[in-house]
């Protein structure tokens, strides 16, 4: 039987398992819209198309499935680029649909057009421009299939309105035919080998996890691994959640927030083990200085993020979901020399239990005045162990990386690699709407805020009962950081001068808001928030020149940190 | 240091800005491509002459094999290879250095394409090295135009590039 093809989109969704999509009508999405009444799929109507794409993100994060967006032509699919460039940089696997011109308009400057194809390019794993009806199902079939394999990324399909219109027989391809893209998923068991013997011989390993990890689910395998061999694990922003914080094992995050002792862990070992991580500038600081008495493993699914910032001893090209388990089973076999291993690294433990004893991760409480990092020490003791967390972008994300111990996985979601402020609202929507049993936190500042601020409309409207924790300091605060320490506190329009009073902006839009002034208030107001049914500001009036610290300063080495103010 | 790679890719629309975009985005210079269908009409093969330390390249073969529609990456930088460059170039034939522009074109094998009472147009292939040094003798003579296509590469010996193997 013949269908539309708004109608074969619809249907290609429902097969690949989208149960809920995010979105925004418009002019070239309006036949999509109308089959979208006669479809079991959920829509959401965010009230920004940037929005749309970081909730449908999110979802992603969350569940592990693909995250799909749609938005209409022109305005409404250049929103979307900074979500699209977000999903990317973190390797979040997606499919955003946008409407295009018809095809006979396409190039003529028509009304609503805008190349989508050509502003998206950098920032998509893939792209497609479908020219024709009969090809939509195959192609959707690549884009869902390309989304999530190898290193996953997102990828947009371009759909123009009289494609939409025109009609075809529907018939979902099984497979997929892709000549060019032969993602690798098996390691070689040579280098697996090798792999082994290194860690067999090393006497200071430390392993670096990155957002891999999270992508392929592998949490089991690496606290086995971990345990195994005895080494302290570091984890990156993207990888916060998948090895639990309070493990004895775990030395947190690294880089320039990161811990004194994951810092000095790394600077001083002699076998880095690195898994699903790509050395970000952020991670490596100075890159003479990163590691220098490491040999260095790195495996990743992705062949250009091997070498491509600093040197590597062993690159294993591979899935985590093969590597690990096969890394666990090759270390079962070598049981007594991994015993000796475990022995002989008994000093490297002690020494790291050193570090973490001389410069643990503090600061200093005040009687009256809020400090930040309190608020989100209490608000991990007093939620739910498997709460998730979103955070916007600033000092508010690097505290939360800090001092909110992560435990189990996909609880953490936070754009690591753009930086995207804005992020956290309508990341907090998309995970409440895959979970809408669980307790979902977005952890904000004042001024990431107001860059989605909206979506309070959209939380309100479908009833998602987010938490918005708002550490309000009245500052661009990392950015005031940075001009405090580096520019001579001439703080030039970090000053957010403006006081918003948040508790009326939630309930402009029907949702409850709170405010605390003082620490003693602070426990007490996040349990009634928490507490509290339907979507809650708890904004917190925080001291306002509070630093991120300790703080690797840009161009400096992992060891020289600046531990405090 | 130059490097030349062959790259097989789909023969479809927006390729091209796809691999020369992955240039651009990341800082690598292409010094010359060229491209054109092969003889499975459904690959297109390009050559590009990119300059850059071996990191570099390793990194432009590994983001180009990233590329949905890349179908094969062959650098033979260290390959046993064959190249030609085509080059037209229009010089200035005033009566004293007519003759001199024939011996000249005779030298290096080019044809003469067009002929007017004050021009000769010629066409020659050759190495790039070789193309310079044309260039070179006839500068002199009055260079008026000149395009080149930018080389092209095959393999020596028996084995063909031609999809995926």
């Amino acid at each position: 039987m013949k269908k539309t093809g708004s109608q074969i989109l619809l249907e290609c969704l429902r097969l690949e398992g989208v149960e809920t999509v995010f979105g925004y009508p418009g002019g070239t999405v309006i036949n999509i819209y109308d089959d979208l009444m006669d479809s079991p799929i959920t829509h959401v109507l965010n009230r920004h198309e940037q929005a749309a794409v970081h909730a449908a993100d999110a979802y992603s994060r969350v569940t592990g499935k693909v995250g799909v967006a749609i938005a209409t032509s022109g305005p409404g699919a250049t929103n979307t680029v900074t979500g699209i460039a977000t999903a990317y940089m973190d390797s979040i696997p997606m499919v955003i649909i946008s409407g295009q011109v018809p095809t006979p308009l396409i190039g003529n400057d028509a009304f609503q057009e805008a190349d989508m194809i050509g502003i998206t390019r950098p920032v998509t794993k893939h792209n497609y421009l479908v020219r024709d009806v009969k090809d939509l199902a195959r192609i959707m079939k690549q884009a869902f299939y390309i989304a999530r394999t190898g290193r996953p990324g997102p990828v947009l399909v371009d759909l123009p309105k009289d494609v939409q219109m025109d009609s075809a027989i529907f018939d979902y391809p099984e497979t997929v035919e892709l000549r060019g893209y032969k993602p690798t998923v098996s390691a070689n068991p040579r280098q697996l080998n090798k792999a082994i013997s290194m860690i067999l011989a090393a006497r200071k390993p430390v392993i670096y996890v990155g957002g891999g990890a999270t992508l392929a689910d592998v949490s089991d395998d690496l606290l086995t691994f971990a345990e195994t061999i005895q080494a302290p694990v570091t984890t990156t922003l993207m990888a916060m959640a998948s090895f639990p914080q309070t493990h004895e094992l775990s030395v947190g995050m690294l880089g320039m927030h990161g811990t004194f002792y994951a810092n000095m862990a790394v600077t001083e070992s002699d076998l880095l083990i690195t898994l699903g991580a790509r050395f970000d500038d952020r991670v490596t600081g100075k890159i003479a200085t990163f590691a220098p008495h490491a040999k260095i493993i790195h495996v990743d699914v992705d062949p250009t993020s091997i070498k491509k910032n600093v040197r590597v001893d062993l690159p294993l090209v591979g899935m985590l979901q093969d590597v690990l388990p096969r890394l666990n089973e090759g270390l079962l076999k070598h049981a007594d020399e991994v015993q000796e291993v475990v022995a002989a690294t008994v000093g490297w433990r002690e020494q790291i239990v050193k570090w973490k004893e001389q410069h643990p991760m503090a600061y200093k409480q005040t009687k009256s005045t809020i400090k930040p990092q309190y608020v989100i020490e209490k608000l991990r003791e007093l939620c739910d162990e498997d709460a998730i967390v979103a955070t916007e972008v600033g000092q508010h994300q690097m505290w939360t990386a800090q001092f909110f111990d992560f435990i189990k996985p996909r609880t953490f979601v936070t754009s690591g690699g753009l930086g995207t402020m804005g992020f956290g609202l309508p990341a907090a929507l998309g995970a409440q709407a895959a979970f809408p049993e669980r307790q979902v936190i977005d952890i904000s500042g004042d001024g990431s805020f107001q860059m989605n601020s909206q979506e309070l409309a959209t939380l309100v409207q479908y009833r998602l009962p987010v938490k918005i924790v708002i550490l309000n300091n009245n500052f661009l605060g990392m950015v005031r950081q940075w001009q405090q320490l580096f520019f001579d506190k001439r703080y030039s329009q970090t000053c957010m001068e403006l006081p918003i009073d948040f508790v009326k902006l939630a309930e402009a839009y029907g949702a409850t808001g709170m405010r605390a002034t003082k620490t003693e208030e602070v426990e007490e107001m996040i349990k009634k928030g928490l507490a509290t049914p339907g979507p809650v500001i708890m904004e917190f009036k925080v001291a306002r020149e509070e630093n991120v610290l300790p703080m690797v300063p840009a161009g400096a080495g992992l060891n020289e940190m600046v531990l405090a103010s | 240091m130059k490097h030349t790679i062959t790259v097989l890719v789909e023969n479809e629309f927006g390729v091209l800005p796809r691999v020369s975009g992955l240039f651009s985005g990341r800082g690598f210079n292409i010094d010359s491509l060229s491209v054109a269908p092969t003889l499975d009409p459904s690959i297109s093969r390009m050559t590009i002459v990119t300059t850059g330390d071996q990191k570099i390249l390793e990194q432009i073969s590994k983001q180009l094999n990233k590329l949905i529609d890349v179908i094969k990456v062959i650098d033979f930088t260290n390959q046993n290879y064959i190249e030609r460059e085509m080059l037209m170039v229009k010089v200035s034939a005033e009566a004293e250095s007519r003759a001199e522009v024939l011996r000249v074109a005779d030298i290096f094998r080019a044809q003469v394409v067009d002929v007017t009472p004050r021009s000769y147009s010629l066409e020659v292939t050759g190495t790039p090295e070789k193309l310079d040094a044309f260039v070179e003798l006839l500068r002199p003579l009055g260079l008026k135009e000149l395009v080149r296509s930018g080389p092209i590469v095959i393999g020596r010996g028996p084995k063909a590039w031609r999809s995926v193997d």
